[in-house]
């Protein structure tokens, strides 16, 4: 049974369609980027998973329908649905005492054994903690919970560079065991890559890519190549160029390291620059973290 | 539930529970108020015991005892006062409050039902607070009983000359029945708050007090009759009145058990109709919380 599948998912807020038929099969135990600029309906594609909002088309997560079968899915699900939400009032200790009264999945030692990690207070209230500290607890609540699924929906904005690692690396370190899923929208792509085992580029409500990171990796090739060998590299057809120190950077799909080692370098491109090829320079050129100048 | 993975077993959770012990995290002033003002008036009632001996002395000369009481169904009243302010200010924020600070992102990710938290924050004003109030004004009477004894002992008059003109015992009956038939009448209009909570973002009083007040208008303007201003201004003044002076008539406190008599059966008619107004707009503020985005 796959963790989510999703067929025709429609959303329309108004006359704005967020959602324009999304397939997506998320099997389990996989690690999913959703990768779109701002407006691509990721958020929409999680509330919609998470049985936060209505849609129209096929979806089903754990087997279950979201909007109608919410309460009994949320036992096997967890989420983040942003940074900072957090109730602010509320004390650490108070955090750990609702979560062991109210989720059936909690291990409450285990939030406890994550915390001592960090330099978190059990006496603090989320208001006095840092934002960082603040994605950090939020994480050892989530993260103790033996869940079947886990969505992150931005869960590092904001943050700075040192905590959004550890975030990450602690996510794959302490959490995923290869049976759980875990499902992560962002825009800070270059972070994430090495986490991934999945990636869907979302781009106006549709899907612009989906593959597996083995995919990825076979069928993309980046190859830097001098200005004599210009000419011959753009025979084979590249997805997207741009220049870089008098040098062509060239992004190809389905080439083969034959064809293209003659011409220069080749190597894996960056989902962040495979991302700027697909979704091209009418995306905003700041997403995906790109130093791309658009060509 | 069906697992494949069978985790250790479920533990035993208690969401509503919790969700009680929530709101009384989140909002102090349920227990705090009461008992603040409870503090002024017994401080009050302490530098006044100065004058205690000549009163008694006064009264046991006469015959007539009635002012000995006063004090004590004063602190009575101030409290309940205050614990319906407090209820109402509460039912105002119970459900824009979590959307405001975006923290129902979070409440939401946990498998707790929107028909729960719903319930747990109706049962604040309906429930904990007659009982906060109860408590308050009987740890209050006590303390007072407790001092009034020491001066009038310390006077070289016998404590039972004082007891006996105090019917504290019957008060507290009272009370006991006048405040949840207080909670039952006063639910319809904490449901209505609930209700507004859930659905403006922002001046939630307005809202509360608009439409009825419009209602009642175009009434008054089409028909020339003012049976909606009516029913809420008895909904809303009727109460104490009903619950306390005798015959539900607001002019002498209650005397005797005949306060809830078969003659007083159609009061008891509008209790239960207010219950079930109160119980569809629960309803309705379920409905709307289930789709509510944060503000």
């Amino acid at each position: 049974m796959a963790c989510i599948d999703a067929r025709g998912l429609r959303k329309a807020y108004g006359k704005t369609l967020a959602l324009d038929g999304v397939d997506l099969r998320v099997e389990e135990g996989r690690i999913l980027g959703l990768i779109g600029p701002n407006g691509a309906g990721k958020s929409t594609a999680l509330q919609a998973i998470l049985g936060l909002t209505t849609y129209t088309g096929d979806l089903k997560v754990l087997g279950r329908d979201p909007w109608t079968q919410r309460g009994a899915l949320m036992n096997d699900i967890c989420f983040i649905a942003d940074v900072a939400v957090l109730p602010r009032w509320m004390r650490v200790s108070q955090a750990l005492d609702y979560m062991a009264g109210v989720h059936p999945r909690f291990d409450r030692a285990k939030a406890e054994g994550f915390l001592a990690r960090t330099t978190i207070k059990s006496a603090s209230r989320v208001r006095e903690l840092s934002k960082g500290m603040t994605a950090q607890l939020h994480l050892a609540l989530v993260m103790a919970v033996d869940a079947r699924l886990l969505v992150l929906d931005e869960p590092t904005l904001g943050l700075d560079l040192l905590y959004r690692k550890a975030f990450y690396d602690s996510l794959l370190n302490d959490y995923f065991d290869g049976a759980r899923t875990i499902v992560i929208s962002t825009h800070q792509v270059e972070e994430i890559q090495h986490i991934l085992t999945d990636v869907v580029f979302l781009d106006r409500g549709r899907v612009a890519l989906s593959c597996s990171m083995e995919d990825f990796e076979a069928r993309y090739l980046e190859v830097l190549v001098g200005p004599d060998h210009l000419a011959a590299a753009r025979a084979f057809g590249p997805i997207h160029e741009r220049q870089l120190f008098g040098r062509g950077i060239l992004i190809f799909d389905g080439a083969t390291r034959e064809q293209l080692s003659p011409l220069g370098e080749v190597r894996t491109p960056s989902l962040a620059d495979l991302f700027v090829a697909v979704l091209g320079p009418r995306t905003d050129p700041r997403t995906g973290d790109s130093q791309e100048q658009a060509a | 539930m069906s697992d494949q993975t069978a985790p250790a077993a479920p533990r035993k959770v208690r969401p509503f529970y919790w969700s009680v012990r929530r709101e009384l995290w989140e909002n102090r002033s349920i227990y705090i108020a009461p008992a603040a003002i409870a503090a002024v008036v017994m401080f009050g009632f302490l530098i006044s015991t100065f004058r205690l001996p000549h009163n008694l002395r006064a009264a046991i000369a006469s015959g007539k005892d009635s002012s000995l009481m006063m004090p004590y169904a004063a602190t009575a009243f101030v409290v309940l006062a205050t614990s319906l302010v407090v209820a109402v200010f509460y039912c105002l924020g119970a459900l824009q409050n979590e959307r405001r600070d975006r923290s129902i992102l979070f409440w939401k990710s946990l498998p707790v039902s929107d028909r729960v938290t719903v319930l747990s924050k109706a049962a604040v004003p309906m429930i904990v607070l007659p009982l906060v109030g109860f408590t308050v004004i009987l740890a209050s009477n006590l303390i007072m009983l407790a001092w009034s004894t020491i001066v009038v002992l310390l006077n070289g008059i016998a404590p039972w000359e004082l007891w006996s003109r105090l019917p504290l015992a019957f008060m507290w009956l009272v009370l006991a029945i006048g405040l949840p038939f207080l909670a039952l009448w006063f639910s319809p209009v904490f449901a209505w708050l609930i209700l507004v909570s859930a659905w403006a973002r922002r001046m939630a009083i307005l809202w509360a007090l608009g439409p009825p007040m419009a209602l009642a208008i175009v009434e008054r303007m089409a028909f020339g009759t003012s049976n909606i201003g009516k029913q809420i201004a008895r909904r809303l003044t009727g109460g104490l009145s009903e619950a306390f002076s005798a015959k539900g008539e607001g002019k002498v406190p209650v005397d005797s058990l005949s306060a809830f008599d078969p003659g007083r059966l159609p009061v008891i008619a509008d209790l239960w109709i207010g219950v079930a107004i109160a119980a569809l707009l629960l309803f309705a503020a379920i409905r709307l919380r289930r789709s509510r985005d944060p503000i």
